[in-house]
């Protein structure tokens, strides 16, 4: 995952030319790379050549997914796998160096009790406490993602949003959060939410990247999968769906719509881009929900904390009480974990 | 023609490697309902034995275990039950204010909501259905039927049917094992909430759910007499339609039968409605959501294995996306999941008898003799109890068996069309019209569409959606009548 934006690009559309996707995404074969990537009209007409997103019809299908019975072995397997999975996150502008060395243990060793539950997926945090949670987390194997970009609104000068990225890329975030240009993309100009995932890409280095495309502010699923394919095209590691500070924040329709999009790129012969569901996912029913979708939608390769992450705070410990309630068939007390 | 079962699929994707998530089983229990070991025939308010009647078994489809011994009512049986109904119609319940008429009904759906897990449990045992269909599609639009309906027993006279509006007297209703308990509620709510009684003959596979609300009725308190249920097999349903008695009949199931009911009742003035056989195209468009189409292409067949009259068995593509939808039609039939069909997390249940078995299997080794490509996903098959792979052909003509003929089961004829025109005659070049589906993000074109198929009912960007307030019926091969909303009372009134 760590071919440049222009890089990705090039291979997307060099073996875009016959390519059809499952769901009819086909990327023209008339479209070169300097078009595509250049030319407004050219990304527009890409955009609306996808295939639409019927509401009455995505919502069917996540209402009937969500009637899967998960039990036993398979729910235990669900559950540690959400954990791996967890994005511990804290974003409030009360943030301390303490708070977050607190987080990061419990992104360790999640349930000190049981060394046998894993560490999570990362902690994240604010550029400014980057440096913090690394030195925490440093051997661990959690990584440090960073939100950036004038997060959450992303209301601020291209240059300042490079500047954020640095920032936390120089104090060793291993990942990036960043916003995409909701009013830019609202506006119909998308050449412009492009270039911006491209330079923020470029800025990122070594960095993975996750595009936040606050669906909440997207408000259509068809806006959702143009918004994904524009970050995948600009070359995002992950789409992410949400900053947790607008509602609606995650929504199993809309996680079904970007699975799908991450889905056909790949077809087309695009990297696999990871998903990641942030923003009111508070319990382990909810997660397994957004597992079941994966596993329907896209399967196994998705199934990883590499391709698929939980931005929450409350979810982990939620899971860890369903986690020892399938081991001792005994709930345990909110107390018997740690808060952070 | 006669085959031997061939070993089936016979050409499937290769094998997907063993998944991570594999879901443990999560049976529902049927500890929650209480079958019986023999039943009699529900006349007049009460189980009694059958007078010249015998007893037959009914067994669960998906494992050929017999659940209970059913009694088939003979002549006289269907004469009792008919006696029965005249006089209740006469004495009580036609002559019942219909907000009285309409506490009943509200009381047996409220009692339906109560006993869903019940009914639903049964359902699946004895017709082979998923529990996720029989718990969130047959038992919740059964009650629902019975609400609709409940709230229309006091409001005929606005029903835009005249000024008064008169019960027919008795009704002779005969209904298919595919919806047992649904199919029941869509020809009792209407029948009664117009002040009429009836005699309801279910299945000869699946009685078990008719039973069960025949003991919800005596639950309800329904009048004595007021709806009758006589179990049984053709002969049953043959002498019910012909009895002198029976004032109006109501039939659901083969083209055949109902061809043969509608021959016998000629010129005997009994009224009739008839819901037949089907063929339904399901067009999908170039310009159609293609995902949610995918999931309605697979929801229009494999919804209760495709037993279902309305079903979508004839896709119909436009060629400039046929090869996508395939594809992704394909990779999405990968995670299909078949097996016990008390398991909730059972998309595909068994096929309802060894009967329907064999003429799906003869009509599907008919496709590939004919030429069309046969695919199935991979899938295991349990080894007792009656089952068919979910199955796709494509290559097939419009002149091939599996093009015209109903198969009723899990299977999917793909055809492809060049232009809009061409889908609808392809859509329309079939002897019976149900229903058909249009996937199009258009709305011009599905206006247009609704207006050119002659089916009775068009879904637009969905398939099999069913509800109560909507009439559903066809025309041609496939009946007359509707059943559903305000029409739905038509059949039952003198108007």
């Amino acid at each position: 995952m760590s071919a440049g934006a222009g890089e990705r690009l090039v291979q997307v559309s060099a073996v875009a030319g016959s390519s059809r996707t499952a769901a009819g995404t086909e990327v023209p074969s008339s479209t070169t790379v300097a078009e595509l990537a250049g030319s407004e009209a050219a990304l527009r007409r890409f955009l609306f050549g996808l295939p639409g997103v019927d509401q009455v019809g995505v919502e069917a299908r996540t209402a009937s997914l969500a009637t899967r019975s998960i039990k036993a072995a398979s729910k235990l397997w669900a559950i540690d796998t959400a954990i791996s999975m967890v994005d511990l996150t804290t974003l409030e502008g009360a943030d301390t160096p303490g708070k977050v060395r607190a987080l990061c243990g419990k992104a360790r060793r999640p349930d000190p009790l049981d060394a046998e539950v894993p560490p999570v997926a990362a902690v994240c945090v604010y550029p400014d406490l980057v440096a913090v949670a690394k030195h925490e987390l440093a051997g661990s194997g959690v990584a440090v993602a960073s939100v950036a970009t004038a997060f959450p609104s992303g209301r601020a000068s291209l240059a300042v949003k490079l500047a954020d990225v640095g920032d936390a890329v120089a104090s060793g975030a291993d990942e990036i959060d960043m916003v995409i240009d909701r009013g830019a993309f609202l506006a119909g100009d998308y050449g412009r939410v492009l270039e911006e995932v491209r330079s923020v890409k470029r800025a990122c280095g070594a960095a993975h990247l996750k595009v936040i495309l606050e669906t909440g502010e997207l408000a259509t699923y068809d806006n959702v999968r143009r918004a994904s394919w524009i970050a995948m095209l600009g070359g995002a590691d992950f789409v992410k769906t949400s900053t947790g500070k607008v509602a609606p924040a995650a929504t199993v329709p809309v996680a079904l719509v970007m699975l799908e999009a991450v889905r056909d790129f790949a077809e087309v012969g695009g990297a696999r881009v990871g998903v990641k569901v942030a923003g009111g996912i508070r319990t382990t029913k909810d997660a397994i929900r957004y597992l079941v979708v994966v596993n329907e939608t896209v399967g196994d390769a998705w199934l990883d904390p590499t391709m698929f992450r939980f931005g929450a705070s409350s979810l982990l410990n939620d899971l860890l009480m369903q986690r020892a309630k399938q081991r001792t068939g005994a709930y345990a007390g909110s107390d018997d974990f740690s808060l952070e | 023609m006669s085959h031997a079962p061939r070993a089936s699929p016979v050409t499937t994707s290769e094998a997907p490697p063993a998944r991570r998530f594999e879901y443990a089983p999560a049976p529902e229990s049927r500890a929650v309902v209480n079958i019986r070991p023999s039943y009699g025939l529900f006349i007049d308010g009460e189980f009694v034995e059958p007078t010249d009647g015998s007893l037959f078994e009914t067994v669960n489809p998906a494992t050929e275990e017999v659940l209970a011994e059913v009694s088939a009512a003979g002549p006289g049986d269907v004469d009792r039950a008919v006696v029965a109904a005249t006089r209740a119609q006469r004495e009580v319940w036609g002559s019942m204010p219909g907000k009285e008429r309409a506490k009943y009904l509200f009381r047996v759906a409220r009692i339906m909501q109560e006993r869903a897990r019940e009914l639903a449990v049964l359902e699946t045992l004895d017709n082979g259905k998923p529990i996720r269909e029989s718990r969130d599609v047959d038992v919740p639009l059964a009650a629902a039927h019975f609400f609709y309906y409940a709230g229309w027993a006091d409001k005929l006279a606005y029903a835009g049917l005249g000024p008064a509006p008169r019960p027919l007297g008795v009704a002779g209703q005969v209904v298919p094992w595919n919806f047992p308990l649904l199919m029941a509620a869509w020809k009792l709510a209407p029948a009664l909430a117009a002040g009429n009684t009836c005699v309801l003959k279910p299945a000869e596979t699946t009685p078990l759910s008719a039973l069960l609300l025949a003991e919800i009725l005596q639950q309800a308190e329904l009048p004595p007499g007021v709806v009758n249920i006589l179990t049984g097999a053709g002969d049953t349903g043959a002498a019910l339609v012909a009895h002198p008695g029976v004032a109006k009949v109501a039939f659901t199931g083969s083209t055949e039968v109902g061809k043969s009911i509608q021959r016998s009742l000629a010129g005997s003035g009994k009224h009739l409605t008839l819901e037949l056989g089907g063929k339904a195209a399901n067009v999908v468009f170039e310009d159609a959501p293609l995902s949610q189409a995918i999931e309605g292409i697979v929801n229009g067949i494999f919804f209760n294995q495709g037993h279902v009259c309305c079903a979508g068995s004839r896709l119909l593509v436009q060629e400039s996306v046929a090869e996508q939808v395939v594809e992704g039609l394909k990779s999405r039939l990968q995670t299909l999941r078949l097996g016990d069909p008390l398991d909730k997390n059972t998309d595909l249940g068994a096929i309802n008898s060894p009967q329907q078995l064999e003429k799906i299997r003869e009509l599907a080794n008919s496709g590939e003799d004919e030429g069309a490509e046969r695919w199935s996903p991979t899938c295991a098959l349990p080894d007792r109890g009656y089952w068919f792979p979910p199955t796709v052909f494509t290559g097939v003509a419009p002149a091939h068996r599996i093009a015209r003929e109903e198969i009723f089961g899990p299977v999917l004829s793909v055809l492809t069309f060049r232009t809009p025109e061409e889908a609808v005659a392809k859509a329309n070049n079939t002897t019976y019209g149900l229903s058909a589906g249009v996937w199009t993000e258009k709305g011009s074109r599905i206006l247009w569409m609704a207006q050119q198929l002659r089916a009775g009912v068009v879904w637009a960007n969905t398939f099999n959606r069913f509800d109560p307030t909507s009439p559903f019926g066809g025309y041609r091969e496939s009946g007359f009548g509707r059943e559903g909303g305000r029409h739905g009372l038509a059949a039952y009134l003198d108007v």
